[in-house]
């Protein structure tokens, strides 16, 4: 017990709205699917939180015609001004909705409310803003006077971000002029179906959007889809390299956004409570359960001690828990299988030699929750140091030189992101230049926004969503 | 005429700014299209792939962090060598493709590949941003280069296609790895021996001689190749289907060979190009 203790400050849960049963969007219209319905679970309290159906093989063939309909009829011909409106409709219509969207996404995500509220919502909202805009103007976008849009695209996202990813992979292809059929993840695809009432609401013409739960083999069905023209994967890169596979020979288009194994590389004249604010945000924001998470700690030698002090005070005062709850800062694992993942991993972390951390906060009884992890003496051939955890475990590293930190941190087959923190502004652009990563934060990290284009290097896919270069995913050129 | 004997050349592989045999020890012979023989090849091998990547890889670090004027100022220097060996080249095609246009082929390959070293610095401001983020960051986004590309040469256009497949390469900062023309290589090697009298680093491009359908397939699966240009390959699938076990980026290419006197667009520049996007907070 801390001498300031905080009071309980949870959030009303009964503005989700949340209904006891969710049904697949097809051409304009909630649809009985025909494959086994999936429950969604409450990963913070394992609780059932609704019944949803799932779509069967011909439901995605249903959908696909309806959106290979919508594109040839409507959405294509449609002026690119006359689809911004429908966009700049949406964007205003998750606005509104944003609380109720962000407790329903805590609800079956498990990520704590503030950052549902603050951070996911705001940026599907800006997302597609952003995008609207550019739907009228895309022969200023660098490809040619009239770049044209692909057609239908099949997009399969993942649990972790589950409404923003579907806003990166919604909003472009939107305003490109494609139509889309979506599989949201399995465990959480509550917020793409509000979605799909927000585009009956903002008068979507039925077919431009379909969203299909489901497992892995709705997303197989799109994946292998003759009418299909373009595949969009956010998820791991063991899938994406299937999907690849998958594609490859056919005219179909491919962007994948996958994996990554982040350095955050720490420098000896760094602000370290700035860094260490950095470092607990890099790897515990969303319990670390993000692509772009800074999961390996480069420290310099020199201040690697002092650093790790200020990290685990820090980390301990993490509060973990009831994700509803607006003082949390530490939410559930999504699923029961990722935690069994995390904790393999950190078992492996300690029997390769590791030495483990792990903050004293107290851990809920019921829930999949992982309390914050800090393993310093990592070495580079250790698992924890190699593979991606997902979870909110942090790998400490050293170096000497900027030399070595490059090295280190480019020593993976990944490239999605990394960090720098140093006060010299000389060797932040030096740094920057030689590592190989989509995005590179320096003295911050893990941000975000509609007109900063993101996506990896090498495994970790390719392709980028946002800004102008990421229109080029939906288009034909 | 004299009654003077020719000196014959003997064409080999191009690997790390040198001129080595296949490690094999195999050679094929190649034909002109009448079917008269012209010089024994080096038929390239696994090993010899193995090899050519392992240089590019190595001259990477340094063609990439080249300044873009120097990348401009060298491929520059390579055309104005081109232009040099003009008449060799126009020999090689001719004989090579059977065409009385070998001249007109020959400027275009010419041309084509100033229209690529110009690119070298100004790519970068076309394809990159300043991004308006909403926030108290000054975020920016600039091209670089993939790495390591792997390329199929076309198999009908000696030269011009040749060029117009390697130089974007080159252009953008990434290093190669081509196979040639198989019946038709001849113009390839003698464009080796260009750049290697030019300023281009060893081991920036490297040139095989041999058959797609043998050495594709290594090119596509080896891991420390990041892009793969299938144009010259046959069973373009299978090796898009290899190029997944690294997720290696898969220039599409068309069914047929296109007409290469065609002004190319962009499009291969940025098929090698990798968007960085860098971070930094504003503040006092």
């Amino acid at each position: 017990m801390g001498i300031f203790e905080y009071a309980p400050a949870p959030e009303s849960r009964a503005l989700a709205n949340l209904k006891p049963s969710y049904r697949p969007f097809i051409n304009g219209e909630f649809t009985d699917g025909s494959g086994e319905p999936l429950k969604t679970v409450n990963p913070a309290t394992e609780e059932v939180l609704a019944e949803v159906g799932t779509a069967s093989q011909s439901d995605v063939d249903t959908a696909v015609k309806a959106a290979r309909k919508a594109y040839e009829k409507t959405w294509r011909p449609m002026p690119g001004a006359e689809r911004a409106k429908y966009l700049f409709r949406i964007a205003r219509l998750i606005q509104e909705r944003s609380r109720e969207l962000a407790v329903l996404e805590t609800l079956d995500n498990g990520k704590p409310i503030k950052e549902s509220r603050d951070s996911d919502l705001p940026t599907v909202a800006a997302h597609f803003f952003y995008h609207a805009g550019w739907a009228d103007k895309l022969e200023y976008a660098g490809y040619g006077p009239d770049p044209r849009p692909l057609g239908v695209a099949g997009q399969i996202i993942p649990w972790n971000f589950p409404l923003l990813m579907l806003a990166w992979k919604i909003a472009p292809a939107l305003a490109t002029g494609n139509t889309v059929v979506l599989k949201p993840a399995e465990t959480t695809p509550l917020t793409a179906l509000v979605f799909a009432e927000i585009c009956q609401q903002a008068e979507l013409p039925p077919g431009v959007v379909n969203i299909l739960p489901g497992a892995g083999d709705v997303g197989a069905r799109l994946v292998n889809h003759e009418d299909i023209d373009k595949i969009a994967f956010t998820g791991s890169t063991e899938v994406g390299k299937e999907i690849q596979r998958q594609v490859a020979g056919t005219p179909k288009r491919l962007t994948l956004e996958l994996g990554g194994k982040a350095a955050n590389i720490v420098f000896d004249d760094a602000p370290l409570d700035q860094a260490v604010e950095g470092i607990v945000n890099g790897i515990f924001f969303n319990q670390g359960h993000v692509c772009c998470a800074g999961s390996r700690l480069l420290a310099q030698e020199s201040i690697v001690d002092e650093l790790l002090d200020r990290l685990r005070y820090r980390v301990s005062t993490l509060r973990l828990g009831d994700p509803l709850d607006k003082n949390t800062d530490v939410g559930a694992i999504n699923s029961a299988d990722q935690l069994s993942k995390i904790r393999d991993l950190v078992e492996t972390g300690e029997a390769e030699g590791a030495h483990r951390w792990t903050s004293p906060c107290p851990v809920p009884e019921r829930g999949f929750f992982f309390a914050p992890t800090v393993f310093s003496d990592v070495h580079q051939s250790m698992r924890i140091a190699r593979e991606e955890i997902f979870g909110p475990v942090l790998s400490v590293l050293t170096f000497r030189t900027p030399d070595e930190a490059v090295a280190k941190a480019n020593n993976t087959p990944y490239g999605l992101s990394a960090g720098i923190w140093t006060e010299k502004g000389s060797r932040i652009l030096s740094i920057a230049n030689r590592l190989r990563a989509g995005v590179v934060w320096a003295n911050t990290f893990n941000r975000f926004d509609p007109a900063a284009p993101f996506g990896g290097y090498q495994e970790s896919g390719f392709g980028r969503e946002g800004g102008r270069i990421g229109l080029e995913a939906y288009l034909d050129v | 005429m004299s009654d003077r004997i020719s000196v014959a050349k003997t064409y080999k592989l191009y690997i790390g700014g040198k001129f080595p045999r296949s490690e094999s020890g195999r050679v094929y012979p190649v034909n002109d299209t009448k079917g008269k023989f012209l010089a024994n090849a080096a038929h390239a091998s696994r090993k010899d792939v193995r090899d050519a990547v392992s240089a590019a890889r190595k001259a990477f670090p340094g063609w990439s962090s080249a300044t873009a004027y120097n990348r401009g100022q060298v491929l520059y220097r390579v055309a104005e060598m081109l232009e040099g060996r003009r008449e060799q080249f126009v020999a090689e095609v001719t004989a090579s493709e059977g065409t009385r246009k070998a001249p007109s082929i020959v400027d275009a390959a010419i041309d084509r590949w100033v229209w690529y070293a110009g690119w070298t610095d100004k790519i970068a401001s076309v394809l990159g941003a300043a991004n308006p983020v909403a926030g108290p960051y000054f975020s920016f986004t600039v091209p670089e280069p993939t790495g390591v590309v792997g390329v199929l040469a076309p198999q009908k256009s000696s030269l011009l296609g040749l060029v117009s497949v390697l130089a974007p390469v080159l252009a953008t900062g990434c290093t190669a790895v081509m196979v040639s023309s198989a019946e038709r290589p001849l113009p390839a090697i003698t464009l080796s021996e260009v750049l290697a009298t030019s300023d281009l680093p060893g081991g920036v491009a490297n040139i095989l001689t041999g058959y797609a359908a043998e050495l594709g397939p290594w090119l596509a699966s080896h891991g420390d190749v990041n892009a793969i240009d299938p144009t010259g390959a046959e069973d373009r699938a299978a090796l898009a289907r290899e190029a997944a076990g690294t997720v290696k980026r898969v220039l599409s290419v068309p069914a047929e060979e296109p007409d290469w006197t065609q002004r190319p667009d962009i499009a291969r520049l940025r098929r090698y190009l990798e968007a960085k996007t860098v971070w930094h907070p504003m503040g006092v």
